[in-house]
């Protein structure tokens, strides 16, 4: 069976079950449902805050072959995944699958239990560190499933994702289970992410360092979704959490790119009033921000919003009027953290909201312009950024298919040679996005239009920037480095990669020298 | 030149991104030994190996053990950083 982008993937696979093959960005679309939720009510009296995990887990009856979640708005200095896991394991429960939203370099101790059966199964949109190299090696027993922001909150509410418990790390909660993310030890801002597991688990507990008189204010994950409240010690390490200050990269190969980015963004058009823009908080992302601020301030132009993870730099762009609101699924810095605390223009955005197809409209489907990395591109503009280029799985899709099909102008800006290999491939190992969402490339030695976009080629020809097709970029890189062997990989999957609508657009496959 | 000796320990090149580092010492069974790392060992590594060697030969050297550490060097650093090495130790 093949998906339409050529990738040939069996129809069945075992530990995953039945696959839809990717047909299209926008192929899965019309009438769809919302699953029903199970829930048990609240009469007064009832109290809330049991007085340990080991309480919680007893009350939870967490038995083997149950979903149980996570969300990653600690990021790297997440305590309680590991924290329910070690218990989970003492307690003997096998067969677990864990749905964490992401997973990190800091859930190591993951390992060990995928190694001894506790977990078998994982479903993420972001898999880096230690955990995603066991993946690679084939160790979990079921395939890893690899979604997008977008799609695992469309996964939750549809009901392909069940969840029997959410585990929610809140930095701040009451003892009705009222929680928010901007105060306590750990406050890591806007909880977006965790939004669907609330809403759609059987059951939901509340893990917090910062128990705080009812109500708490603001609310951000009300009191009707959650069981249960358990204090503990610390939920997470703020050193892990959120980056102090967010810098603007010195690299003088990456503030190229993002000036010829720049350059592309006005030459199509979209310096307007009313404009929008998402970038991430990358070395050249934000630099690409930085010399957008000078053209919208150049043209006294004022945004209408800027969406996704926010960085201070963000922050600066709103307060100094260039965008009337900013969308925010999480903070990446303390600056963040204050400004959606403060600033009512500052507003809260779940995942869903963010860009799950299934709903009535997600936030991507209004971005004009949005900025992406890649590990790697092919030559029919497909990206992948879930595999590195030995084919090792090292991040995922996160919001990139998302933003990429919601957004009108699509730009992938990048090295044009990262350490030697060459980043444009005549086949990418992994599809995480699919060419046709992708409008154009950018690299500090050319710029190439996605064929499909003729309007936009027309318009960038008026210009003096370095035009070339993308076979040529690919050329132009493989006369520098040489042209690199080929990955070979074995027949065993690993991973599937879905689509944001649940279809699949790839699988990762063991690579041979990883044994 | 040919049958040129090394007569000590010398180094060339760094860790950095997009370098290679060298080291060099005389081998006392008169073989070229070559023990390659690579972040791109996968996709270059052969490549890696026959411009080291190449570079070797062309200095008509004799007796050499090679330890170099690629951090993604391409190949005009690469011969560069041996024969660097190689006449540091000769």
């Amino acid at each position: 069976m093949k998906t339409i982008l050529g990738r040939e993937i069996p129809d069945y696979i075992e530990g995953y079950g039945h696959v839809r093959p990717f047909q299209g960005a926008f192929s899965d679309v019309g009438v769809k449902t919302r699953t029903a939720v199970k829930l048990t009510s609240v009469i007064p009296n009832d109290q809330k805050v049991l007085s340990s995990l080991e309480d919680a887990l007893d009350k939870l009856n967490i038995t083997d072959g149950m979903t149980i979640s996570f969300h990653h708005h600690l990021r790297n200095g997440d305590y309680v995944l590991n924290k329910v896991m070690e218990r989970l394991a003492a307690r003997g429960v096998k067969d677990l699958t864990v749905a964490a939203s992401s997973i990190f370099p800091i859930h190591a101790p993951l390992v060990e239990h995928i190694e001894s059966g506790v977990v078998t199964g994982l479903v993420a949109n972001y898999i880096s560190g230690p955990v995603a190299e066991a993946v690679s090696r084939g160790k979990l027993k079921k395939p890893a499933i690899m979604q997008t922001h977008g799609g695992r909150a469309r996964a939750i509410e549809s009901g392909e994702l069940h969840i029997d418990v959410a585990f929610l790390a809140a930095p701040t909660a009451d003892n009705y289970g009222n929680i928010n993310g901007v105060y306590g030890d750990a406050a890591c801002g806007s909880l977006g992410y965790a939004v669907a597991d609330a809403e759609y688990a059987d059951k939901t507990i509340a893990i917090t360092d910062h128990l705080v008189p009812y109500p708490a204010y603001p609310i951000e994950i009300s009191q009707v979704f959650i069981d249960y409240i358990v204090q503990i010690d610390s939920i997470g390490d703020p050193k892990g959490i959120v980056s102090g200050t967010t810098r603007i990269t010195k690299d003088p190969v990456a503030l190229i790119i993002a000036k010829r980015a720049t350059e592309v963004i006005k030459a199509s058009g979209l310096v307007r009033e009313g404009m929008s823009f998402q970038t991430g908080a990358g070395g050249t992302s934000l630099a690409v921000a930085a010399e957008l601020k000078k053209i919208m301030q150049h043209e006294g132009v004022a945004g209408s919003f800027a969406s996704g993870g926010i960085t201070g730099y963000l922050v600066e762009m709103l307060e100094e009027g260039l965008f009337r609101s900013l969308f925010d699924v999480q903070c990446f810095d303390l600056k963040a953290i204050e400004s959606y605390r403060d600033n009512p223009a500052h507003q809260f955005m779940s995942a869903s909201m963010y860009g799950n197809p299934h709903t009535k409209g997600a936030v991507v489907n209004n971005l004009d312009i949005m900025i992406l990395g890649a590990t790697e591109i092919d030559t029919d503009f497909n990206v992948n950024v879930t595999t590195g280029s030995n084919g090792v799985i090292m991040g995922g899709s996160g919001g990139h298919s998302d933003t990429a099909a919601g957004s009108k102008l699509a730009i992938v800006v990048t090295n044009l040679m990262k350490a030697r290999l060459p980043i444009i491939k005549d086949k990418v190992i992994t599809v995480t996005t699919p060419g046709d969402s992708i409008d154009v490339v950018v690299t500090e030695r050319g710029i190439a239009v996605n064929p499909q976009r003729g309007d936009l080629l027309e318009k960038l020809k008026m210009t003096n920037l370095p035009l070339m097709t993308i076979g040529e970029l690919k050329l132009l890189a493989e006369k520098i480095t040489g042209v690199p062997k080929g990955v070979e990989t074995s027949e065993k999957i690993v991973a599937v990669v879905e689509y944001r609508d649940g279809s699949v657009i790839d699988v990762v496959r063991k690579v041979s020298s990883v044994s | 030149m040919s049958n040129v000796k090394i007569t000590k320990v010398a180094k060339a090149g760094t860790l950095e991104s997009n370098d290679i580092l060298i080291m060099v010492k005389p081998n006392e069974f008169g073989k070229t030994e070559l023990e390659l790392e690579s972040i791109v060992m996968q996709q270059f590594g052969e490549v890696i190996e026959q411009v080291i060697l190449h570079k070797v030969q062309e200095m008509g050297i004799e007796g050499i053990s090679i330890k170099a550490q690629d951090k993604g060097a391409l190949d005009y650093t690469i011969a560069a950083r041996v024969e660097t090495a190689i006449s540091r130790a000769i």
